[in-house]
């Protein structure tokens, strides 16, 4: 077992526990031993101590939707490389979705991912597994069996389940054995060679646009089967406003409806894929000021849960191409911290504490995962950031293989400087 | 070459959205000298003499590509023609190996035909050459356009105030979108008429009239710009066959006569007769089709000019040899 680590003289930071001041945390065994005003060491002189004056000592980030392409695109992404990436961004853990080829579909495909992780030694990996056999949505996968090899939730996220049939009986069964159903909402036939939202900017350019209803269909109507069921649909990278408003109408009934927003579509608008830039095409696309505001007020009054990125790294040749051609997708473990504070905290519509919910406590609440809080005994993950320090994105700098972003050349505000995990210092900032 | 200084409409034409009305006025104005070459019994001026363009053509073209090359030909410059079929794209190069293959070999100008919207711009943020969009999926015409308008300048003697309807696919069509930026910004009235299935959604956010019934259109129009009904947008679903749409959309004579003034004719083409529009109207009196096509040459000879650095002011002594 390593040294103990002392985390000295940090602003502690954790709406789970109702945390907000200076002190120090003492992490011991791979768990948080203690914290307060000011952690006595005793006398012990076997403990490593880490200054964190001027950061904010917080949950470790968990990103519940990520593409770590890993197997079958390895030239584009790794497991270590993207769990290197999440850890220079802060995160702690991320799930990655099972769009992988083969398709992350039975619990040897599970397993493989967490002996992947595990070799990475970065942030921990939590597999998804896939709904359907294939993602082709005709039949279930094993829930049980993935769970049994460590998934924590089921999704076909990149194809929409078209079957409301197949759909209303994954909830069901997801019950069993208690994991969300991650919900990639988009009603296929409206959507079909969409490559930008729908509206002016996609009639001046001539590109097939994407109507909002396209995903706020599926929203309301797997919404409604999560009523029927009582199962847990958790809806991911929500994008519209007529989105946020379903939302809001299930959880007042008492639906079990989560939902989760992405960092671009909370700071970007349409107006990004002026010029047929690549780097601004992803799915849900970018959509009008009217719903960037929505999803602001939903990440401010709790719609919407969590923020994850929807990390997804591409080819820089794929991307260098014709707009209607390039694949969807951006790569956000990065930029996520920065773009959050940037577009939410600075300008005031949440605070920082809330950030640090959305990123960490509310993404283990929703998905079950350990960590998310700095409560003692708890397992030892921890996020240490400086929120105030501009810096210029540059993906030639980026660990995630990636270079796919929107944000090049952007000043952002907030960097993180140490990612821990187990009690393991996993990432250091360089400079 | 003259250089920068002289680059009166930048150093591509993408669309003619990025234009100002001095531009598009500019470029028509150009057009006048030009259309006389045309008319000679030896149709060539030596103004392009050494300056190379390549033709890029994607997509299938006849009308585009033949008056692009024959505006290139009359201007004397070395003009060479690339096609999808039988060159290294259909060995699966991209647009963008492609271009800066072409450009290695030094030559000045492309003129680029291609499927998809954006693909003019993204060759143009490339290479150094001049790039010139000859039609980008359901983006921009912007030649096609200007030859609209210079066939409208020439029928009506103005422009300014011009009542002009766009009627059919608008939906899908490049010629629609170059025809209302740069009918709007030289102070036409645009109007677009035809099935809600094939208008854009945003179409109010384009500030145009809208009509849903062809008759309306025609009782306001000074001219009806009739696009062409690509055959398979009945496979996409959003007609439901060619009979209906030339019962309800049809330009016909019965329609026109109907009009309170005699409406002047355009198409783009290629035409489907008995569809959008009806013979008797495409080879009528009020026609000006065939038009079209003669002013396309100029149009793109105007173009070529301006792009390469020739002086505006010098376009008639241009047709001599001087004037770059």
């Amino acid at each position: 077992m390593s040294r103990p680590l002392l985390l000295r003289g940090g602003r502690l930071l954790d709406p789970s526990t109702r945390t907000d001041g200076a002190g120090d945390l003492l992490i011991a065994n791979g768990k948080i031993e203690s914290l307060g005003d000011r952690v006595d060491l005793g006398g012990r002189d076997d403990v490593d101590v880490l200054d964190c004056a001027g950061l904010v000592v917080a949950p470790g980030f968990i990103d519940v939707h990520c593409h770590l392409r890993e197997p079958g695109r390895e030239d584009v992404e790794t497991i270590a490389t993207g769990a290197r990436a999440a850890a220079a961004g802060g995160f702690t853990a991320v799930c990655a979705m099972p769009n992988t080829d083969p398709v992350t579909d039975n619990q040897a495909a599970v397993g493989f991912i967490i002996r992947q992780a595990a070799r990475a030694g970065a942030a921990r990996v939590y597999p998804i597994g896939a709904i359907s056999l294939g993602q082709r949505g005709e039949a279930l996968a094993e829930f049980g069996e993935m769970v049994g090899a460590g998934a924590v939730a089921v999704s076909d996220d990149g194809k929409p389940v078209a079957s409301a049939h197949l759909m209303r009986t994954a909830l069901e069964y997801a019950r069993t054995f208690g994991i969300p159903v991650a919900d990639h909402c988009e009603e296929p036939t409206l959507a079909a060679g969409g490559a930008m939202n729908e509206g002016i900017v996609s009639a001046r350019l001539g590109l097939k646009g994407v109507p909002n209803e396209a995903e706020e269909i599926m929203a309301i109507r797997d919404i409604l089967l999560a009523r029927r069921t009582g199962g847990h649909v958790h809806l991911c990278h929500m994008s519209t406003r007529g989105s946020v408003e379903l939302i809001r109408w299930g959880k007042e009934r008492g639906i079990p409806v989560t939902a989760e927003a992405c960092p671009h579509h909370l700071s970007l608008t349409e107006d990004a894929v002026e010029g047929y830039d690549t780097n601004a095409k992803m799915n849900p696309p970018l959509r009008t000021a009217a719903d960037v505001e929505a999803l602001r007020e939903a990440v401010r009054d709790g719609t919407i849960d969590a923020i994850a990125t929807d990390h997804a790294p591409h080819h820089y040749d794929e991307k260098e191409r014709e707009f209607a051609d390039a694949p969807n997708g951006i790569v956000g473990l990065e930029t996520a911290l920065a773009v959050n504070i940037t577009w939410l905290v600075a300008p005031g519509i949440i605070d920082l504490g809330t950030l640090v919910d959305k990123m960490a406590c509310a993404p283990a609440r929703v998905f079950h995962l350990q960590g998310g809080t700095l409560r003692r005994g708890s397992v030892a993950d921890v996020t240490i950031f400086d929120p105030d320090t501009e810096w210029t994105v540059d993906p030639t700098r980026f660990r995630s293989k990636g270079r796919n972003t929107p944000y090049t050349g952007k000043r952002l505000r907030g960097r993180v400087h140490y990612t821990i995990v187990d009690g393991q210092l996993i990432h250091r900032r360089e400079e | 070459m003259s250089g920068a200084a002289a680059a009166p409409l930048g150093k591509d034409l993408l669309g003619l959205e990025p234009l100002t009305a001095e531009q598009i006025t500019l470029i028509l104005d150009t057009a006048e000298p030009f259309k006389e070459i045309s008319e000679r019994a030896i149709k060539k001026v030596p103004t392009l003499r050494g300056a190379t363009i390549v033709n890029l053509f994607f997509e299938a073209s006849t009308r585009t590509r033949v008056s692009f090359e024959f505006a290139e030909k009359r201007l004397s410059a070395d003009t060479v023609n690339v096609g999808s079929t039988g060159s290294s794209v259909q060995k699966g190069e991209t647009l963008v190996d492609t271009a800066r293959n072409l450009e290695a070999m030094r030559i000045d100008m492309v003129v680029i035909r291609h499927g998809a919207s954006g693909a003019a711009q993204f060759l143009a943020d490339r290479i150094e050459s001049n790039v010139i969009n000859a039609g980008d999926g359901t983006h921009e015409h912007p030649t096609q356009g200007l030859l609209d308008l210079l066939t409208l300048r020439d029928r009506f003697k103005r422009l300014d105030g011009l009542k002009v309807c766009i009627v059919g696919d608008v939906l899908h069509s490049r010629v629609a979108r170059s025809n209302i930026w740069g009918l709007k910004k030289v102070g036409a009235e645009v109007a677009v008429c035809g099935p809600r299935s094939l208008l854009p959604n945003a179409i109010d956010e384009l500030e145009v009239e809208v009509f849903d019934r062809v008759e309306d259109a025609i009782e306001w129009a000074d001219a009806l710009n009739v696009l062409r009904l690509q055959l398979e947008r009945m496979q996409g679903g959003y007609i439901p066959s060619l009979r209906e749409y030339n019962r309800v959309f049809g330009v016909s004579r019965e329609r026109l006569e109907r009009a309170p003034r005699d409406l002047v004719i355009l198409h783009p083409g290629p035409m489907n007769r008995g569809v959008e529009i009806d013979s008797d109207v495409a080879d009528g009196p009020f026609s000006v089709i065939l038009d079209q096509v003669t002013n396309g040459v100029a149009v793109r000879m105007a173009v070529l000019y301006l792009l390469s650095g020739g002086r505006p002011e010098l376009a008639e002594a241009a047709k001599s040899g001087g004037g770059r």
